[in-house]
């Protein structure tokens, strides 16, 4: 079985996020990108399948900078066996990012493909949706554990009520939410070894999507402050402000 | 005219707050809204729907291949019914997260998710990064999809007193599907976490499920409110994971949120800085939950909470 694992590099978790002073983006100068967690999530539930010789082939892609090749990298570091980045400097939504990914789908026929169930950065979780309709596969979006036998693959979910179990026979799309796995780190000879394993650079323009945004963006702004608080120093205290003060208990 | 679809969120007992909250937010955008109710114990939702002022029209699709909230039947019906409308929503819980944006894609539509302002018409606002950003979208769709913020809006409430009519559907599209095995959910006798007013909140301080039941659970009983977490409580296995509040949990504004031994970490923050009046409790006088609290007590919880319920 192949897997298809799609990655996006994003402004790490930890990060502090900062407006840009003409309010028209995030700030990315001197910022630290990484691999959007719930994407490592989805390549490390891949390579456990591999490694119980459930899959054949892992490929990581990826849409966007060229910088984004050192996330492919860190894929292929990780155990990945090829990388595609499909490439643009332009911030696409998320259907257009769909219709790349279904085009690169009919060309690798993967049996199995794995997304994050949201990037950090625009928190969208539309991508895996949108994808599984496109290639008409059934989806199990929000995946907290995943079995697969034979060609019948078992996904629990988490969902707002509690976890929900279904089930689908391949193809067909997951995506991941955090308590899926832990993933591993990258050992040192591995991300040598990555350097030297195929990495495929394919122009956007190239796959006849059209890749013109639908929605403009007016304007990105930091949300409203609160007002600052007080520190209270004892319980009778915290009584009095919730009762009299706030007016909430 | 511009004409609002809404797909509802139900189970057998009615309508989920969740599509009350969007009603709301529909209520804003047109004055001719059909709710769709689907799977075999959407009647009763139906009939309570009906009784929304604001409703135009109910559609009901009892077929059983729309149980359980399953996302590629329910959207290819509802990319079917899309013809006349101009507005498809859904709430951003679990459920409309799931399936709209499989609708949008079948329709070749953009979708704005969690929209939690409508300034007009075509322009939406929406948080992104873990709500550290506000995001104003201008949308010229033909056709719009949007998924809504339920704690950016108030459930509506007013009824009326002419029912709008229920239309049952008979058409049943479908596709390659996922198969229902079963579920669990939490069975909970507290107010849901996602509408209640007061929530108690607890971190990885509480260090066990134990604690969960013995300092939260008296204190939440004793102010009718709903416990919530932090993502390390759910991963260390304090609290279930329909418990989690946070930028990839569950968002929430209530008009109480009382942290307890919780950071306040950026993710965590994402779900419940909006909430009217926030309390943090926490022995360390650094920690980031602090900066966004209105009443801060530094000390240690397994004093401070006792002494809570106590004088409560
Ligand atoms: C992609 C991603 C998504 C995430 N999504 C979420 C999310 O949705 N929700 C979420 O909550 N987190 C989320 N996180 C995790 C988040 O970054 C934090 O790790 C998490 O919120 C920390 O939980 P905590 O505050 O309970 O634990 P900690 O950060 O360990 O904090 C525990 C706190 O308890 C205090 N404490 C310890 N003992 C006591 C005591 N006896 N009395 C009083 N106080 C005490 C400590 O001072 C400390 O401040 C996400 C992370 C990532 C990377």
């Amino acid at each position: 079985m192949k897997i298809l694992v799609a990655v996006k590099r994003v402004i790490d978790p930890y990060a502090k996020i900062r407006v840009n002073a003409d309010q028209t983006g995030i700030e990315t100068h001197n910022v630290k990108l990484s691999m959007n967690p719930f994407d490592e999530i989805a390549l490390e539930e891949a390579l456990r399948l591999k490694e119980q010789g459930l899959a054949s082939e892992i490929i990581v892609i990826s849409i966007g900078p060229i910088q984004a090749q050192e996330t492919l990298r860190q894929g292929l570091a990780l155990g990945a066996d090829r990388a595609i980045l499909i490439q643009t400097d332009q911030d696409l939504e998320p259907l257009v990012i769909a219709q790349l990914l279904n085009r690169i789908s009919l060309r690798e026929a993967p049996q199995l493909i794995i997304l994050g169930k949201q990037a950090i950065d625009n928190d969208a979780n539309q991508t895996g949706q949108m994808l599984a309709a496109l290639l008409n596969w059934p989806q199990a979006t929000f995946a907290s554990k995943v079995t697969i036998d034979q060609q019948r693959v078992t996904v629990e979910r988490e969902i707002d009520g509690g976890l929900q179990t279904l089930a689908f026979d391949l193809p067909g799309i997951i995506t991941t939410d955090l308590r899926l796995n832990t993933p591993r780190f990258a050992k040192l000879p591995n991300i040598m070894k990555a350097k030297s394993k195929p990495l495929e650079i394919i122009a956007s323009e190239t796959l006849g999507i059209d890749l013109t945004p639908r929605l403009t963006t007016l304007s990105i702004k930091p949300p409203p402050i609160r007002p600052k608080g007080i520190l209270v120093h004892s319980v009778d205290e915290l009584i009095d402000k919730l009762r009299f003060e706030a007016k909430v208990i | 005219m511009k004409t609002l679809l809404l797909l509802a969120e139900h189970d057998q007992h009615g309508l989920k707050p969740a599509t009350l909250n969007t009603l709301t937010a529909a209520k804003q955008l047109s004055n001719n809204i059909t709710l769709l109710l689907v799977g075999p114990d959407s009647e009763r939702a139906a009939t309570q729907a009906s009784a929304y002022q604001g409703v135009t029209n109910v559609m009901i699709n009892n077929h059983a291949c729309y149980d359980h909230g399953l996302a590629e039947n329910i959207a290819a019906l509802m990319a079917d019914l899309a013809q006349p409308f101009t507005y498809l929503l859904a709430p951003a819980t679990t459920f409309g997260k799931n399936i709209l944006p499989r609708v949008s894609a079948l329709l070749t539509i953009a979708m704005i998710s969690d929209v939690c302002e409508i300034i007009d018409d075509n322009t939406f606002v929406q948080p992104i990064y873990a709500g550290n950003a506000l995001k104003t979208v201008r949308n010229l769709q033909a056709k719009q999809v949007l998924s809504i913020r339920t704690s950016a809006f108030t459930a509506a409430g007013e009824l009326t007193s002419t029912p709008a009519p229920i239309d049952v559907l008979t058409q049943h599209p479908q596709a390659r599907a996922c198969t229902f095995i079963n579920q669990q959910l939490t069975v909970s006798t507290r107010p849901e976490l996602t509408s209640a007013r007061v929530i108690i909140a607890g971190g990885r301080a509480l260090q066990s499920a134990d604690n969960f039941d013995t300092l939260l659970a008296p204190l939440a009983t004793k102010l009718n409110a709903a416990i919530g977490a932090s993502r390390a409580a759910v991963d260390a296995g304090f609290a279930p994971n329909d418990q989690q509040v946070g930028q990839t949990g569950k968002i929430v504004a209530p008009e109480l949120y009382i942290a307890i031994g919780i950071s306040g970490a950026i993710q965590h923050l994402a779900g419940m800085k909006d909430s009217n009046v926030i309390v943090a409790i926490n022995c360390d006088p650094d920690a980031a939950i602090f900066h966004c609290a209105d009443y801060g007590l530094v000390g240690d919880l397994h004093q401070i909470v006792p002494e809570l319920i106590e004088k409560l």
